[in-house]
């Protein structure tokens, strides 16, 4: 800015607003600015005056009511005489369960799929071609459906698992796969029990100080440690030892077919299955290409550098290519992980207890507040949203190049 | 970007804008068509056929509305709704009235401001189980998996019946009826349960509807009837005594094959010389025409003659008159007095 350095030699005028470069910009957002606040202020005031002439004061007491509906899937204890509040937490636990999962398992397919697809080999390069094109390019809600239908078509009713009928349990008779969910053997917690877990906890924490070990090694004396076996065996030997020592205080409650359904065990819902898959492979697409795009972006001089160095080209993926990749990966893949999120509400499609389809969806319709349950949707995704890429942030920042 | 969203939000805005007004008469006047609610798609009850012309029992009572305003059946704009999006559609406007197998309940009447115009359908819940499950009543469905439609209050008793009983259940919930068929087809629930008549109609579409038995415990009341919204009387008046013309001209014998004689001249019965307007005139009392009465029920026949032609027991559908017969048949389906 020149103007502080020689000083204005005509006044200012009114018209300096449009045709001065200096100000136009400025004028320009202020009146965008304006028309914006206007539009959502008039926004705002017509959807209050219209909803009082129809006596529809927005209310959230509606929450505190009886719920008086089932759900299907439930992480934590409910019943149809909770309330909507709990009924939507179940939701939101749904939710978050989905997402979870699906981001977890999208990150892991999306890097296999992502190195893959660069692969000398020509078939297996234009495979992971065929399932990136294949999922990006096609409606998320048509996979959904897709892998439901098949998953429902596919296996067997839990009524073919009778006497005499045409399904039977697979390994051992402890998990059967169903039209209605795969039922596997559940921990049942004797006393005692919390032991276990706690030394469990204790020994994974033991191997990441052996990691953090052998890297010092490493480092220090150039001397490279075996990383992965003593690192499982100190994470899973001590467990085991306090499980028998204590006279096996973890049990197994077995599937078993009562009545109409199996009883017993756990149940993994289709509706679960399916829209974690579905989420989980269409995601993943995406992050194959971004994970791509992060690893031509390393320059080839790395990679050649390694090579020069003698590395294999498995240790050169992970020490050089993929730290450097990294950086350019991160950015995106925090809004793979926010359309994952926010996609998980096309649960309702195939029957899944999301909180779309509880607040969203039955409480909704149930108490015919329609405003304030897509206002309490809006503000959940927006703070779920807000917190993972605040979280991811932390994690790029970590990551980041540091100049020194 | 955010000129986009900006004239998006106007949009909505202006939408939203034009919902409040008094006199829906007025407006669907000057439109020239009657917008009318209907489900996405339920045979029997409200469905496009083949020329997606559509049809059904509850869009015979949109067109006898619009055959007494306008006294041409055809002026309805019919607008499909799920069962979430049905009230909101009312609420705002978008329709003028929602035929829609919808439950009249004391909370959707006062908390959501509408009005029920009357029962064109005494309903209530049941089940329906493949005949190989060996089931015969609602009380051995310990265990069970049930597929509900969302969005009803079909949740509600179901949960309420089971929790009376002391038995357990898996609830699968699924947005249409036509997944909730599917669903049940393929086995991924033992049970589907929505209103009887709903239950009726799907089960007619079914490769071989004999495989499958509707359970003879009915598990709630569920009258189903036109509803407007509340505030506007003079527009649910049309609306409630089109509803009644159909009922009362099953009584009088009026059918859609001799109203035009009846209206030509006055009869003997002056009731029915007052619903076809022959004498008096009942149609100004409410801003309509003389004849509106007749109008109605040449659009689709009398109460009994839409039912028989809809949902009866000739139809794929095969619905028992029972609680809807009229009165002095046995049956709820009454009339007040046309004076």
């Amino acid at each position: 800015m020149t103007i502080s350095i020689d000083p204005p030699k005509q006044s200012f005028r009114l018209s300096q607003l449009i045709y001065d470069t200096r100000y136009r910009s400025i004028t320009i957002q202020v009146v965008t600015l304006c028309l914006v606040a206007l539009g959502i202020i008039w926004l705002g005031y017509n959807a209050s005056v219209n909803l009082t002439a129809l006596g529809l004061e927005p209310n959230f007491s509606f929450l505190w009511n009886r719920a008086g509906y089932d759900i299907n899937q439930t992480l934590i204890p409910y019943n149809n005489s909770d309330t909507h509040a709990r009924a939507a937490l179940i939701g939101i636990l749904n939710t978050l369960l989905v997402a979870g999962l699906g981001c977890v398992t999208a990150t892991l397919i999306g890097v296999i799929a992502g190195v893959l697809r660069l692969s000398k080999n020509w078939v297996v390069a234009k495979l992971m071609t065929v399932y990136v094109e294949g999922f990006r390019n096609v409606p998320l809600l048509l996979w959904i459906i897709l892998i439901y239908a098949v998953m429902t078509e596919g296996t067997p009713s839990p009524r073919d698992f009778r006497e005499g009928g045409t399904a039977s349990m697979w390994l051992d008779s402890t998990v059967a796969v169903t039209n209605r969910g795969l039922y596997i053997p559940a921990p049942v917690w004797g006393p005692n029990s919390g032991f276990v877990v706690a030394v469990f906890i204790l020994s994974i924490i033991g191997a990441l100080f052996y990691r953090r070990y052998a890297r010092k090694v490493l480092f220090d004396t150039g001397r490279l440690l075996p990383m992965v076996w003593p690192a499982l065996l100190i994470a899973i030997i001590p467990a085991v030892l306090v499980f028998f020592i204590l006279g096996r205080p973890i049990g197994l409650s077995y599937p078993e077919l009562g009545g109409f359904n199996f009883a017993g065990g756990l149940q993994i819902s289709n509706p679960l299955i399916a829209l974690w898959v579905a989420l989980s492979l269409y995601t993943g697409a995406f992050i194959a290409e971004i994970v791509r795009a992060g690893i031509l972006a390393v320059s080839k001089g790395q990679s050649e550098a390694a090579f020069a160095l003698g590395l294999r080209p498995n240790r050169t993926m992970s020490l050089v290519i993929l730290p450097q990749a990294m950086r350019v990966i991160i950015p995106p893949l925090i809004s793979q992980y926010l359309n994952l999120t926010k996609n998980s509400s096309l649960a309702i499609a195939v029957g899944y207890a999301d909180v779309r389809a509880t607040l969203g969806g039955i409480t909704l319709n149930q108490t015919g507040r329609a405003l304030e349950c897509m206002l309490l949707i809006g503000l959940f995704y927006l703070a779920i949203s807000l917190l993972i890429s605040g979280v991811m942030n932390i994690y790029n920042n970590s990551m980041k190049l540091k100049e020194r | 970007m955010n000129k986009t969203l900006f004239l998006g939000a106007l949009t909505v805005a202006s939408i939203a804008a034009a919902a409040s007004s008094a006199a829906t008469l007025d407006d669907v006047k000057a439109r020239g068509k009657l917008n009318c609610g209907v489900t996405t798609g339920l045979p029997g009850f409200a469905a496009p056929d083949a020329n997606g012309v559509w049809e059904g029992f509850d869009v015979a009572f949109c067109r006898a509305v619009a055959a007494a305003i306008f006294g041409d059946p055809t002026a309805v704009e019919f607008v499909p709704t799920t069962g979430e999006t049905r009230f909101t559609a009312l609420q705002s406007g978008e329709i003028d009235m929602l035929a829609r197998n919808t439950t009249w309940t004391f909370s959707r009447d006062t908390d959501l401001k509408f009005d029920f115009t009357g029962v064109n359908y005494y309903d209530g819940q049941g089940f329906m189980v493949p005949k190989s499950l060996g089931v015969s009543s609602a009380k051995d469905l310990d265990g069970a998996t049930v597929c509900i439609q969302t969005g009803t209050t079909t949740e509600l008793n179901l949960a309420d019946f089971f929790r009376s009983n002391n038995i357990s259940y898996q609830p699968v919930p699924i947005q249409t009826n036509a997944e909730a068929q599917q669903q049940y087809l393929a086995g991924a629930c033992d049970v589907y349960t929505t209103d009887a008549s709903g239950l009726a109609a799907t089960r007619a579409t079914f490769e071989a509807p004999a495989d499958h038995i509707i359970l003879p415990e009915i598990i709630s009341k569920e009258p189903l009837g036109p509803l407007v919204r509340h505030g506007d009387n003079a527009w649910g008046d049309i609306v409630m005594w089109t509803q009644n013309a159909l009922v009362s001209a099953e009584e009088l014998g009026i059918t859609s094959a001799n109203v035009e004689e009846m209206a030509s001249a006055p009869t003997n019965n002056p009731e029915i010389n007052r619903i076809l307007g022959t004498e008096g005139d009942l149609g100004a009392m409410m801003g309509l025409s003389k004849d509106w009465g007749k109008n109605a029920i040449l659009a689709g026949g009398n109460y009994g003659e839409i039912f028989e032609k809809n949902i009866g027991e000739n139809t794929p559908i095969g619905l028992a008159r029972g609680l809807n017969a009229l009165w002095t048949e046995g049956g709820l389906q009454y009339s007040p007095p046309f004076r």
